[in-house]
């Protein structure tokens, strides 16, 4: 049997050992932002935001990408947002009985694992071909919005399960039918909640960069989209192509891309951390 | 007014409905689209030449279509990636939940979410033009491309899940037993390795069999790092091909609709898609099980 002073030592050293290894996911976090800032510094400007790509690293921009990432972000979350909405006040408020409702929460759960790569190979094969909707923002946002649907809709019924039951209860015994209930009670309080989901699962849409790749996102393109059919490119796209090259000076380039892409991203998420907040003051009984 | 009320309820649980029944359509275009190039891939290759055949060259003559170097290829990531997100994304949910101040919890806890909102492609970048030179250094026969850089990475990806994941089931131990097992004079070092990970085991191999299939599908940042070279070897410091990687590859030729090459992608996503939903599949209905339990 061991001494209580060994003993006390292996606790010691256990509780160094745990505390080094967490500290190890700020270091990375602190080394990766940077290199990458100290390398995507370098072309930084408001010229290289508002040019379009080139063959010469100090003509080059990502004009193309800001507005393709935009176009394609905004038609994204006017498909998936209502739909992901509505499917988890479905499934949360209207329950569906038995095995099937079952399934389809192991369905969900299952969807949101799959990989972002075989959203690709389906959106290829239903969006741009089975329906011709050829290489265009459309096919692209369908098939990011299939992508995210599961995400949304996991965080969204999270947000109405937390919504107390006193409120339904209040409102079915003034003789509000269910869909009153539904939509007048219970979906404006779960909405931070909602909001918190969606944004997150929007700002991981704006990253995703393999799934546009196989439904046909362009590298090079010169232009600003101006509808919904027409060909994009997007930022992560526009990284890809730059990290890809052998040679150093587009390396900055794509550093300078994710420099913004996580400027975004960042913002993006702290808006939801400041909307979880601010929510998690409002509504207690 | 009730007839009109009446009508409302219907017209609006139909429309929810209908929304509901969109993820249920998407699994059946998956399987849908994913079979309807795969069977006849499977009609001119043999599937036995497919799983067990040692060369993968679809694109080059003479054509070759053995899908183990792919395999391979993101075996090695998903086994480099699990040396660094399990014992790493372990060790964290152990510190989150049993040592840390409620100050630290404020720090590391969005220090990972934010880890786990970085785009994959990001990750590649970090992978190409930093842990690679530094494995040089070290190491000077790494190639350029190699599986560790993008092995680390990855694991790096998804070690938050992990944290994450572990974390929720330690939170979850009932205190009595913790309570107990100090009352017993046990140091926290005891309690931790003979109460709450006995406790959790289940959930942690469900947090690692949901990390690992992440690991076995992430994309940009393999095809960034490791490479598009498949082969048949075991090197961690040369250039492999992962099964995403590979369907990328395609996707940036020219390959024509209809060709065999082009039935590649999917037969391979296939695969994929049966692995990692298997792996889903196991660690779900682990965690599902628990929380019908509670």
């Amino acid at each position: 049997m061991e001494g209580f002073s060994g003993r006390k030592r292996k606790e010691k050293i256990f509780k160094i050992a745990c505390f080094g290894l967490t500290f190890l996911s700020v270091i990375i976090l602190i080394v990766l932002l940077y290199h990458i800032g100290q390398a995507g510094s370098k072309y930084l400007s408001f010229k290289f935001l508002d040019s379009w790509p080139s063959r010469f690293p100090h003509k080059a921009g990502i004009k193309a990408g800001i507005w393709g990432t935009l176009w394609l972000i905004s038609l994204t979350a006017l498909i998936s947002v209502p739909i992901g909405i509505f499917s988890a006040l479905f499934l949360e408020e209207y329950k569906i009985p038995g095995k099937l409702g079952k399934f389809v929460e192991i369905n969900v759960a299952n969807l949101a694992g799959v990989p972002s790569i075989v959203y690709g190979l389906l959106g290829l094969t239903i969006f741009v071909r089975f329906l011709g909707l050829d290489r265009s923002l459309l096919s692209g946002a369908l098939t990011l919005s299939l992508l995210i649907l599961p995400v949304i809709i996991v965080s969204s019924r999270e947000a109405i399960k937390s919504v107390p039951d006193a409120i339904r209860f209040g409102a079915y015994a003034l003789g509000a039918s269910r869909y009153q209930v539904v939509f007048w009670h219970v979906l404006p309080i779960a909405l931070p909640g909602i909001l918190t989901g969606v944004i997150l699962a929007l700002s991981r849409a704006i990253g995703e960069t393999a799934p546009l790749i196989i439904v046909g996102a362009l590298t090079y393109i010169s232009y600003t989209p101006e509808s919904i059919m027409d060909e994009f490119t997007v930022l992560p796209l526009q990284i890809y192509n730059w990290a890809s090259r052998p040679q150093e000076e587009f390396h900055y380039l794509a550093a300078g891309g994710i420099i913004v892409l996580l400027g975004v991203m960042l913002s993006m998420n702290f808006i939801a951390v400041v909307i979880r907040q601010k929510a998690s003051k409002k509504v207690k009984i | 007014m009730k007839k009109h009320v009446k009508k409302i309820e219907y017209t609006v649980r139909g429309a929810l409905g209908l929304c509901a029944l969109v993820t249920l359509i998407t699994t059946v275009g998956i399987i849908a689209v994913l079979s309807s190039e795969t069977i006849p891939f499977f009609k001119e290759v043999p599937i036995t030449d497919f799983l067990f055949g040692t060369r993968w060259a679809p694109l080059l003559e003479p054509k070759s279509f053995g899908v183990l170097p792919l395999v391979i290829g993101t075996g090695m990531i998903m086994v480099g990636s699990a040396f660094i997100a399990l014992p790493v994304g372990i060790t964290t949910a152990v510190y989150l939940s049993e040592f840390s101040s409620q100050r630290m919890r404020s720090i590391i806890k969005p220090v990972l979410e934010v880890l786990a909102g970085i785009p994959t492609i990001v990750y590649g970048y970090f992978a190409l033009t930093f842990i690679t030179p530094l494995l040089k250094t070290i190491l000077p026969q790494t190639e350029i491309f190699n599986a560790t850089s993008g092995a680390i990475v990855v694991g790096i990806m998804v070690l938050p899940m992990v944290a994450s994941l572990c974390d929720d089931a330690f939170q979850s131990v009932p205190k009595a037993l913790k309570e107990g097992g100090y009352a017993l004079g046990a140091t926290s070092y005891e309690v931790i390795g003979q109460v709450i990970v006995p406790y959790s085991a289940s959930r942690i191999l469900a947090a690692f069999i949901l990390a690992l299939s992440r690991a076995i599908g992430e994309t940009m940042a393999v095809t960034l790092a490791a490479g598009a070279n498949a082969r048949f070897a075991f090197d961690p410091l040369q250039s492999v091909q992962t099964m995403t990687a590979y369907i990328v590859q395609v996707s940036l030729g020219d390959t024509p609709q209809g060709g065999i090459e082009y039935q590649t992608c999917f037969a391979v996503g296939s695969l994929l898609f049966l692995i990692t939903l298997a792996m889903n599949v196991a660690g779900q209905s682990i965690l599902f099980k628990y929380r019908r339990g509670k």
